[in-house]
Parts: structure tokens; C-alpha cells; sequence
């Protein structure tokens, strides 16, 4: 029931400045504040919380503590409004917390190399003991082309142009080395069922190609752009370990607590991650098909991209600036 | 915890509440959204299309090109749509704007470009193994209607319907007599908020109510044979008066 007490005069008085705010809100939520708007919508919110808990005890439940509470709700989304990244946060991003992170990924990054190397080996010795198997990994086309002689990315540029390749060929690697990361939020399962089964294609199609003595000309295929685009993946995947260890041994309270912080801390690897799997795209889609292109151009263009890789996740890439 | 609203310690220490969308709200605004974008990505791949190949000025030759240029940004259109509309609008899209939710934090803020991007790359794994089947699920069975790029981001889901216009329209138009006692002045307002959408005979019956009780309040003789003389429009004005501080 409501209490029979007078309307608060100031409350009374105080309608003129909700509209005021009413209409100012409109025009905050649309662009940036400036600093004269940020204080005015400061300065109400502070002023609103005040109508809205005498609202509460001299008129509760009516339409007005209703109404206030809603204008109260939009100006603390606006109060609260994360600010927009800028170039200086971006240069701390590569220069600091990038580095930082993968730092702290080491012993996830670590276990991730090794899972992919023994699952390498596994498709290995798979294909090599059962050559027949090699139909649970490859694509018809693919095993008719090395029973042929030649690898399945001979001409491949015939058939489709390397800007084109190479957009696919990026999106792909992104795609799955996001999957590898977010499918960590299985306990970590689903990222050691995508590196496994990465690793066991690897071993599986090299065997194969052994058989037929194409290795050493896929090794040269995969030489230029293959390094970084492997690490990347396993880079990925470390992330996503992260986010199941988040959830098996949450160091917050909670584990959604837990995941959302974790997620939050390597969310910002894609930042390098992305990048680079762009460059192995464009060298996968220019460079590694091109018959042209001899094995020195290649070892040296591969060198230069791990260089690169090495740079960009250590920081060094971005210190100076950083320091600027 | 209360899977209806978020509750959120203001600094200035009096709560917010957000009310939660659940799933039927936000597969609304998917589905909208998702034939936005599909319509857009469409609608850039035949415009393309045609002005290459119906436009001999234009000299596309080759169809590998007239692939790129059609099929590529109508790719990026229909994948990007999602992460880069959210950003731009700061956590709303048109389909949500239509269905009337909006994504915040857990502060009830706007949410960061990260945590945006972060929520729209788990698609990835909320959209499997079909038809968002992981997030449809996690947003049924959730405590707080999240789906796993929710949870990973630290958003959520609240409705954003047309509460604020609302709201801001009954502000503008409250009438607060600070010599009328509180609970009459939140039923004067309540009357004249919802008078439109009551039956004729129920508004006047109770308008003269309350208008009889505000004049017995500030001690001003009431006249009911003029007042039930009175239509509609003029009562609704004599209320609104009345609740405003003038006379009955």
C-alpha cells in the first residue's frame, strides 16, 4: 500500500530536469560525449539515483518510480559505456599485453606442439602400416593425383587465381584456429580433438606422399607459409586449453567468472593472430603453388615469416613505438 | 539468483534492474537479422553480377573476376554482418532494435569492441552442430538466458523495447502538486497515462473520483452536478490541472 504522504515538492520541482535528460539522452546515445556532456551526464545520473530512491518510498510501484527507473537504466548504459579503442591502446595491445599473454601460455603452447607432433606421428605410422586407410583422410581427387605422380596443388593456379586462393585459403585457417580456441569451452576436449585430428591429417597425407615420392614436393609446398600457419594453429589451440583450464580450475569464484577473464586475456592473441594467418594465406595462395618459385625464395620467405611471427609475439615489432 | 533480471550495484548505490531477454526474443532478432543480411549479401552479389556482365563499358572479361568482385563482399556482408553492426550500433543490430533487446555487459554498460568480437567469434561453436543448436540450449538452460559466446564475452541479453520512450514521454508529461498527497498524485498519473485505453464510462467515473478527492484535499468546494456535465477532453484537463496544482 502506498504511504499517505505528501508529494515532495523538490520531486515536484524535479520533473523539468528529467525531461531536460530525457532529450540530452537521445542525442548521447547517438555519438561520442564530449567531456561538457560526459559531466552534465554524470551530474544526472548522480541526481536521478536520488529522484529514483525517493521515488521508490513515496510512490512505489507507481508509473513514475517506473518511468524513472528506465531513464535511470539508460543513463547508467550510458554512464558505464566502454571507451573506444584508440591508437595508443592498440600499440599497449601489440607491445604489451600480446606478449604478456603468449608468455603465459608457454606450458599450454608446449603441451599443444607436443599433442600435434605425436598426432603427426600417429597419422604417420597409420598410413604407413594401412596405406588403405589414407581414404579416411584425403579426398578421392587428392589420392588420385599423388597415384599419379603428382601433388593435388599442381596447377592449381589453373584453376583458380591466387588472390582468390589466397582469400580462401585465409579464411579457412582462421576459421579453424578460432574453432581450435573456442572449442576449448568443452573442458578443453574439443581443442585437443581439432589439434589431434590436424596433426594426424599432416602425418597421414606426408606418409602418403612418401609412398609415392612426393614428400620432398610437399614439404616444399608447405615450407614458405606452412611453419607460422602450424604455430598459429597451435597458438590457437594453447588459447583454448587455457579456456578449459579456466573452467576445470577456475582461479576466480565462479566459472563463468573464470572463462569470462580468460577469455578476455587471449581474445586479444587474435589480434596477432589474424594478421599473420592473413600474410600465410597470401603466401599459400601466391608463393607455395607457384612451380616457378625454387626452394631458396621459399626456405628464405619461410624464414621471414617465422622472423615476423617471432617479432610481432614477442613485441619487439611495436616496443619503440610503445615506448614513444 | 534471479534468472529474470540482472541486478546491477550502481555506484551511486541505488540498483539497476534490467529485465533478461529469453530465447523467443532473441531468436526474433536473429531471425530478422539473418534475412537482413541475407537480403544485403544478395542484393550486392546480382547488382555486381549484372553491372559486370550486362555493362560492356565495364570490360570484365574474365568470370574468375566477376566472381571475386560478386561472391567476396557478399560473403563478407553475410559474415561480418553480425560484428560489425553490433559494434557500430554498440550492441544492438536491426533485428534487435525490432525485437526490443539490446546486448550489455555485466554492468549493465555498453559492451566493449572486445567483448563484441569475442561474443560473435563463439558463433563458431553456438551455431553447432546446426541451426545454433549449442546456443539455442545454453540459452534455454542458463541461468541468466546466455548462449557460450555470451558467457565467454560477459554479456547478455536485456530488453530494450519502447520502455524508454515511454517513459521519457510520461515524464514529460507528469503532473506532481506537492499539496496532494503522494498516492493520489501516482493515481492521477497512472489515470491520465492509461485514460486513452480505458472505456469512456470507467475513465469518468474514476476521473471525477479523483478529481473529488483533490478538492476535499486542498479544501476547495467540489461541484459534482457540473462534473458529471463535463465530456471527456475537459475532465482529462481538469485532472491534469487538478494533479498540477490548479483548480478542480
Amino acid at each position: 500500500m502506498m504511504p499517505s504522504t505528501r508529494t515532495p515538492s523538490w520531486l515536484a520541482q524535479r520533473s523539468a530536469v528529467w525531461s531536460r535528460l530525457g532529450a540530452a539522452l537521445l542525442t548521447w546515445r547517438r555519438g561520442r560525449l564530449s567531456r561538457q556532456d560526459a559531466l552534465q551526464a554524470l551530474d544526472g545520473y548522480r541526481g536521478l539515483a536520488r529522484d529514483v530512491a525517493s521515488a521508490r518510498k513515496a510512490l512505489p510501484g507507481s508509473s513514475i518510480t517506473l518511468a524513472l527507473e528506465t531513464l535511470y537504466a539508460s543513463l547508467h548504459n550510458i554512464v558505464n559505456r566502454e571507451p573506444r579503442h584508440t591508437l595508443a591502446s592498440l600499440r599497449h595491445l601489440y607491445a604489451v599485453e600480446i606478449p604478456a599473454t603468449v608468455q603465459e601460455l608457454k606450458p599450454a603452447l608446449l603441451g599443444v606442439w607436443l599433442l600435434f607432433a605425436l598426432s603427426v606421428g600417429a597419422g604417420w605410422w597409420l598410413i604407413h602400416t594401412w596405406p588403405t586407410l589414407v581414404n579416411l583422410v584425403a579426398s578421392p581427387d587428392m589420392i588420385q593425383h599423388v597415384e599419379h605422380g603428382e601433388l593435388w596443388t599442381d596447377g592449381i593456379l589453373n584453376v583458380t587465381p591466387s588472390s582468390l586462393l589466397s582469400v580462401r585459403i585465409f579464411t579457412n585457417n582462421i576459421v579453424v584456429t578460432l574453432f581450435a580456441c573456442a572449442a576449448g569451452i568443452f573442458y578443453g576436449l574439443g581443442t585437443f580433438y581439432v589439434i589431434a585430428n590436424n596433426g594426424l591429417m599432416l602425418g597421414a597425407v606426408f606418409a602418403f606422399t612418401r609412398q609415392h615420392g612426393l614428400d620432398g614436393d610437399l614439404l616444399k609446398f608447405i615450407f614458405a607459409h606452412g611453419t607460422v600457419e602450424l604455430s598459429m594453429i597451435c597458438l590457437g589451440g594453447a588459447a583454448g586449453v587455457a579456456l578449459g583450464e579456466s573452467l576445470i580450475r577456475p582461479k576466480l569464484p565462479s566459472r563463468r567468472d573464470s572463462l569470462q577473464q580468460c577469455t578476455a586475456r587471449i581474445a586479444r592473441l587474435f589480434a596477432a593472430l589474424i594478421p599473420l594467418l592473413v600474410i600465410c594465406g597470401l603466401i599459400e595462395g601466391f608463393v607455395s603453388p607457384d612451380p616457378a618459385i625454387g626452394w631458396p625464395v621459399r626456405f628464405v620467405i619461410g624464414l621471414a615469416n617465422l622472423a615476423l611471427m617471432y617479432a610481432v609475439l614477442t613485441g619487439r615489432f611495436f616496443r619503440s613505438g610503445a615506448a614513444a | 539468483m534471479n534468472t529474470d533480471s540482472l541486478v546491477v550495484r550502481s555506484p551511486t548505490g541505488v540498483d539497476v534492474a534490467l529485465a533478461i531477454a529469453g530465447p523467443g526474443s532473441r531468436s526474433y532478432a536473429f531471425i530478422i537479422d539473418w534475412h537482413i543480411r541475407l537480403l544485403l549479401a544478395l542484393t550486392w552479389f546480382a547488382v555486381a553480377a549484372f553491372l559486370q556482365t550486362g555493362f560492356s563499358f565495364l570490360k570484365v572479361k574474365s568470370m574468375t573476376t566477376v566472381g571475386v568482385i560478386s561472391l567476396g563482399p557478399a560473403l563478407a556482408i553475410y559474415f561480418f554482418y553480425h560484428p560489425l553492426v553490433e559494434v557500430a550500433m554498440r550492441g544492438r543490430t536491426p533485428g534487435k532494435r525490432t525485437a526490443g533487446v539490446r546486448i550489455v555487459n555485466r554492468q549493465g554498460g555498453t559492451p566493449s569492441t572486445l567483448a563484441l568480437l569475442i561474443r560473435n567469434a563463439f558463433r563458431l561453436i553456438d551455431s553447432l552442430p546446426a541451426l545454433y543448436a549449442v546456443g539455442l540450449c545454453t540459452t534455454i538452460f542458463s541461468a541468466q538466458r546466455v548462449r557460450l559466446g555470451d558467457l565467454a564475452a560477459g554479456t547478455l541479453l536485456v530488453h530494450d523495447g519502447g520502455e524508454e520512450a515511454k517513459a521519457l514521454a510520461q515524464l514529460g508529461s507528469l503532473s506532481l502538486n506537492p499539496t496532494v498527497d503522494a498516492a493520489t498524485v501516482a493515481l492521477g498519473n497512472d489515470l491520465l497515462l492509461r485514460w486513452r485505453d480505458l472505456q469512456p464510462s470507467v475513465r469518468r467515473q474514476l476521473g471525477r473520483e479523483l478529481l473529488a478527492r483533490i478538492a476535499t484535499a486542498a479544501g476547495t468546494p467540489y461541484q459534482p452536478v457540473t462534473m458529471d456535465a463535463l465530456d471527456d477532453r475537459e475532465l482529462e484537463r481538469r485532472l491534469r490541472r487538478a494533479l498540477s496544482g490548479g483548480p478542480t
